[in-house]
């Protein structure tokens, strides 16, 4: 099962959620084997919260192309194909920008006379490592790249080797997070009682129902604001399956880089309900 | 030889447009005739991406050795050396006064972008 976490407004608690999730499950005897995934590859910090210590980097790079000017024969099609101007033509050769070119591979595939071939440019790396005895990827974006899914993909390739995974998404709603999202069996939303909060949710909520995976809401700081995200879960059918209150504690414990349940053992078992009710959930719709 | 000069409309009289890729006519000049051509450049003020770099290839197609604009970034600049058109940089006024400035040699080559790239450097 693949529960991926996502809010549409950022900070407002995707990775406390992953990281107490995580270490609550955690001998648990509800799930015998999960990995985390970071995909929040501009800026992960679940390691923060869940340190893995020593991790191995793999690079992960995508497909740009470089042509040879001696089998190129100046036809322009690669050029008309590029709706990201990564290729142009000018004094009888291709100039490539490869900061530009988004791996489609069109180029490639209109050149007659095989003149494209591949080069490479590098996304990042995804740090893998364990934490008591659970791996964690986590994506880190190489500075200047603009161009964050196939980055994320690359992270989630780790999701086949667990029984379970826990998906830290990026916050917004565009194409990262629709990369972290889809092909989820749950998207657990993480927002907060504020105007921002209810805006940024209803954006998520809408983009999780063109990708048709059930979600349900964890309400942050629940306490604060008012009662308007409450009641437009209400409207939605959106099931709010916990609500965290705003605790100076808790606040404390995550300046620390510890999580709720360090400081607050009872709600280890709050967290686990909130897993049993997440896989009923995704068992009723398998079914 | 042709000069070719950024410009908000498509008259002598229009005034020099200072973005590069996104401006909305480019007029190019044979400066000994002053006959010109209004090029409209409609399509790269809306393109998605890549505005600099294919405002260069369209100039260098028109065949212009010389570029008279407000402000160019790097990918437009590399295009336009790897085309051989040398650019001047920072021109106000309209497209008759900064002609007339080019035909005194009042016109300062640049030897790289004086602006920084958006989204499409660095790898």
């Amino acid at each position: 099962m693949i529960i991926s976490i996502a809010s549409g407004k950022g900070g407002t608690g995707k990775t406390t959620v992953a990281a107490n999730l995580a270490l609550s499950l955690q001998d648990s005897g509800l799930v015998e084997d999960f990995n985390l995934l970071d995909c929040d590859v501009e800026e992960p910090n679940l390691h923060l919260f869940l340190d893995p210590g020593v991790v191995t980097e793999t690079e992960i790079t995508t497909f740009v192309p470089v042509v040879d000017q001696e089998k190129c024969t100046g036809c322009r099609k690669c050029v008309d194909i590029c709706r990201f101007a990564a290729l142009t033509f000018v004094r009888d050769k291709v100039l490539v920008f490869p900061a530009l070119c988004h791996s489609c591979g069109g180029c490639q595939l209109v050149c007659e006379f095989g003149a494209i071939g591949d080069d490479s440019r590098s996304l990042g790396v995804v740090e893998s490592g364990v934490v008591n005895g659970h791996a964690i990827h986590s994506g880190r974006i190489r500075i200047g790249e603009a161009m964050s899914p196939p980055l994320i993909k690359a992270v989630r390739r780790h999701e086949k080797e667990a029984e379970l995974t826990i998906i830290d998404a990026p916050p917004g709603t565009s194409c990262p997070v629709i990369a972290a999202m889809r092909g989820a069996d749950f998207v657990l939303l993480v927002t907060e009682p504020t105007p921002f909060g209810l805006h940024d949710l209803q954006l998520a909520v809408e983009a999780v129902k063109v990708l048709g995976i059930p979600a349900g809401l964890v309400i942050n700081r629940a306490d604060l604001g008012d009662s308007r995200v409450q009641e437009y879960a209400e409207r939605e059918g959106l099931e709010i399956l916990m609500q965290i209150p705003f605790e100076r504690r808790f606040a404390e414990a995550y300046s620390r880089g510890q999580s709720i349940v360090d400081v607050s053992p009872e709600w280890r078992e709050k967290f686990q309900r909130l897993y049993v009710r997440i896989a009923g959930i995704v068992e009723a719709k398998a079914s | 030889m042709k000069v070719a000069i950024t410009s908000q409309g498509p008259e002598l009289r229009s005034q020099t447009d200072p973005r590069f890729g996104r401006a909305a006519w480019v007029i190019i000049i044979d400066p000994a005739t002053k006959e010109f051509e209004a090029v409209d450049n409609s399509v790269n003020v809306n393109a998605f991406k890549g505005a600099g770099i294919q405002a260069a290839t369209l100039i260098a197609d028109k065949g212009a050795d010389v570029l008279m604009t407000g402000h160019c970034g790097p990918n437009a600049f590399n295009t336009l050396n790897a085309a051989g058109v040398k650019v001047v940089n920072g021109i106000t006024g309209t497209v008759e006064e900064t002609l007339e400035k080019f035909i005194a040699g009042g016109a300062e080559y640049a030897s790289d972008a004086n602006v920084e790239g958006h989204a499409g450097q660095n790898r």
